[in-house]
């Protein structure tokens, strides 16, 4: 089988699989107990803290360990906008955020706050001059994907940062799941207040991710109990998935020079191949600075994505069509709409991402492969399109 | 800004003696361990200081390592050029057209402070500074001479093998380079003093070895882990650092039965002391030092002092002992053991402590009920044989060593709490798990 799947999920390293065993053999106690045994437990913790840190280069007592992508953007934004409610009542965000900021924003939406979803271009970024007119004195939270996780748009994130150090009393966060290991990160420099990852995403285990909480930044935890992670997030510590995702992302961030050279090189090829073939729509950006190197988003207008989907797997090929998150509702893509692209082609994206192991034969097979489906497919194309 | 090379002043060791060269060394060891992830910079010994030649590492990164060499008074951020007029000129014009692009258009008070070391070298230091001098103001108007208290003195060193320039000089911490004034055993609790007497006997160039006493299981694991987290950070200073840990739970249990609820306190310092100065004995060490502060608590009053300091007949070195409560939390927010030593983990001195400790013991009466405890002496030389010490290195993990002390090593196996669970995972499986 050939994966390209990698946005929604990545397999893990070896290493990584082997620690989780372990670990989960050897240190099942609960890091909050007092005797020594879940003190053992809470030394790994404290360690896998510190490699994260380092790797994220920032302190140890900025990071929060939680389930996943999905909790951290909640516990950010519900958390943010629940201690800063006094002080205001706008958060800004984009259109094309994955469902776990989109739905969260709409939450708060239903719940008394407004929400100003900036537009973005049709490379998928958004404008500084959009997110300067959207600033009012009611805006506590900025809430904006670093790399987006259908097309692979790379937000100015730096960019952003900088006009929002003359907002210091406004909070910072970004998504980062599809970002790191794949583009540079540097949260202090930016003036990052909260930044999310999720460890399946960097061939790690599922069921574990981080939430960057830069120190002095205060925020509400979403559940209530025990005092794990400075109160932030209770319940017990899953102790071997914070030390395997430690491990995946240092090993991740060890490989990202040689890891972006290569997927750049292989996302050349395919976008190479998807020209060619000239029923297809690329909607990635082809400039490195604006895409992520290891997504390749396009279309086939008038043609239902799932058939495409199918018709790949009967090649032993295995790729997607939205999100993983949005994948099983049939409308356009909200992200695809909101980058101007219309109905149809908007219906019909197919969502390549790839690995740096992967190789360029991989790349040739996948596009022969679409090569063959397309023409397969083109006389039933009317048909589609009337529907 | 562009620099050179670093020069590290040595503090008052430089009136030393014969012992000079020893003191001189220790901290030229001590800059090159820090400096040793930094594969560039070239490090020499001179005549009362230490040459860093930096071939391009950022000083940003290294100097506020070396700030921490005890011994080093200052730092100075040196420009060089050859010992040559022209290139002085030349050289101190380009400094200082650096340092004006960082002034704006302020006016900026100035002066040269040449000094011709190198007497075969033709112009003399007054004259130097004339020559250096003009035409630096010639080029930028915004300066002016302020001979007394100059915003920037631009200082010229005429040295053989080259001149140094250099008006930057950034404050290190001095003292004494690291051991070079012997060893004592420090008495480490967790709280917030006794690191920081750590801390100023390692600056005064005392080499330290730390003892903590831990009640086991009235005290808990992480009272024992943030201890040795403290002392991972004095190591951080001292390059390597030992850590006795002694089980104290028979003596300390033994005092809550004897009656005399208000001097538990000072029986238990008094059989601190004892134990500490026994592995002192065992360890050469000459003194104890403690974070003591006067009239901080009941056992830190001048009468609680005077009776526990009698029970040991080796120097009592107490650092923070005139100083305010702020001025130690300062200096422990300074060296990084604040933020462990507020962690709430119940260490023994706050253990049984009763509600009204004695403020003034009586020594005649605290001899006596330390003769009537049963086997006391024997107990104190069984906490002494069962202390189990670890050695903490800079940047490394704790290392249990087995440093079998005195006799029976199996028997200390058995009961030393470290070793009361079976450890099911090794540190090198641990390691390959990071």
């Amino acid at each position: 089988m050939l994966y390209f799947d990698h946005c929604a999920s990545t397999p893990p390293f070896d290493e990584v699989i082997q620690t989780v065993s372990e670990v989960m053999k050897l240190q099942y106690s609960n890091p909050s107990s007092i005797h020594q045994a879940g003190v053992a437990a809470e030394k790994l913790v404290t360690r896998a803290r510190e490699v994260m840190a380092s790797a994220l280069q920032v302190q140890p007592n900025e990071i929060l360990f939680t389930s996943g992508a999905t909790e951290s953007n909640n516990l950010a934004i519900q958390g943010a906008a629940m201690q800063k409610k006094s002080r205001g009542n706008h958060i800004i965000t984009t259109g094309i955020e994955h469902a776990s900021v989109y739905e969260c924003c709409r939450l708060l939406e239903r719940r008394g706050f407004q929400v100003t979803y900036l537009p973005v271009d049709s490379s998928g970024r958004i404008r500084i001059t959009d997110l300067r007119a959207a600033i009012t004195e009611q805006t506590i939270l900025v809430s904006i994907m670093h790399v987006n996780n259908e097309v692979g748009s790379i937000q100015p994130i730096e960019a952003i940062g900088e006009v929002l150090k003359e907002y210091p009393r406004i909070l910072f966060h970004v998504d980062g799941v599809q970002g790191l290991g794949k583009v540079p990160v540097k949260l202090h420099e930016w003036g990052v207040d909260l930044y999310s990852i999720s460890a399946h995403k960097l061939r790690g285990p599922k069921g574990v991710g981080v939430l960057y909480c830069r120190e002095g930044v205060q925020i509400q935890p979403l559940f209530a109990g025990g005092e794990q992670e400075r109160g932030l997030r209770a319940g017990t510590l899953n102790v071997p998935n914070n030390v395997a995702m430690a491990k995946a992302v240092r090993m991740t961030l060890e490989r990202q020079e040689t890891a972006v050279t290569k997927l750049r090189e292989l996302r050349q090829h395919l976008i190479q191949g998807i020209d060619s073939i000239p029923e297809l729509v690329l909607n990635s950006s082809r400039n490195l600075e604006e895409g992520a190197p290891h997504v390749v988003h396009f279309s086939y207008p008038g043609m239902k994505p799932e058939v495409i989907i199918h018709k790949l797997e009967q090649h032993g090929i295995v790729a997607s069509t939205q999100s993983a998150c949005s994948s099983k509702d049939l409308k356009p893509s909200r992200v695809l709409l909101a980058m101007g692209c219309n109905e149809a082609r908007a219906s019909g994206g197919i969502r390549i991402s790839m690995d740096a192991e992967q190789s360029i034969e991989d790349i040739v097979k996948l596009a022969e492969a679409l090569r063959i489906i397309v023409k397969e497919l083109k006389p039933l194309e009317k048909g589609q399109h009337r529907r | 800004m562009n620099y050179d090379m670093l020069i590290l002043r040595f503090g008052e060791i430089t009136i030393k003696g014969k012992n000079r060269t020893r003191f001189e060394n220790t901290a030229l060891n001590h800059v090159r361990r820090l400096l040793a992830a930094f594969p560039e910079p070239i490090v020499r010994k001179e005549y009362g200081r230490i040459y860093v030649e930096l071939h391009g590492v950022d000083p940003a990164l290294i100097v506020p390592k070396l700030q921490n060499v005890f011994g080093i008074n200052s730092i100075c951020l040196v420009k060089r050029a050859d010992t040559d007029l022209e290139q002085i000129q030349a050289i101190a014009l380009g400094f200082m057209t650096e340092v004006m692009a960082a002034q704006g258009d302020r006016t900026v008070t100035f002066k040269v402070s040449a000094r011709r070391v190198w007497k075969p070298f033709p112009h003399g230091s007054q004259d130097m500074n004339h020559l250096v001098g003009s035409p630096i103001l010639r080029a930028f108007p915004a300066l002016k001479v302020d001979v007394n208290h100059p915003e920037i003195n631009l200082h010229i060193e005429i040295r053989q093998d080259g001149t140094y320039m250099y008006h930057e000089i950034v404050t290190a911490v001095g003292g004494f380079p690291l051991g070079s004034n012997g060893k004592a055993m420090l008495l480490l609790s967790g709280g917030i003093d006794s690191p920081v007497a750590g801390w100023s006997a390692l600056r005064r160039g005392l080499e330290i070895e730390c003892v903590h006493f831990h009640s086991y299981p009235f005290t808990s694991e992480r009272a024992q882990q943030k201890v040795l987290d403290l002392a991972q950070v004095l190591a951080g200073f001292a390059g390597k650092i030992k850590v006795h840990m002694v089980p104290f739970t028979e003596i300390q249990t033994k005092f809550t039965q004897v009656g005399h609820d208000n001097l538990i306190i000072t029986l238990m310092r008094r059989s601190m002391l004892r134990i500490a100065t026994k592995l002192a004995e065992q360890h050469r060490a000459m003194a104890l030092v403690t974070g003591d502060s006067l009239g901080q608590v009941a056992s830190q009053t001048l009468g609680s002092m005077n009776v526990i300091g009698k029970a040991t007949d080796i120097p009592m070195l107490r650092p923070l002992v005139m100083m305010d409560k702020n001025e130690i939390i300062e200096i422990s927010k300074n060296i990084g053991t604040y933020d462990l030593s507020i962690l709430p983990f119940e260490d023994c001195c706050t253990l049984f402590v009763p509600k009204n400790p004695s403020t003034n013991p009586n020594l005649r009466m605290v001899e006596n009920i330390e003769a009537y405890i049963e086997g006391l002496d024997e107990m104190i030389l069984e906490a002494v044989r069962n202390t189990e010490t670890v050695v903490l290195q800079d940047g490394l993990d704790a290392d249990t060593e087995a440093e079998a002390k005195g006799s029976i090593p199996e028997h200390e196996a058995e009961n030393t709490p470290a070793n009361s669970i079976v450890k099911e995972s090794s540190k090198e499986l641990e390691d390959s798990w990071f």
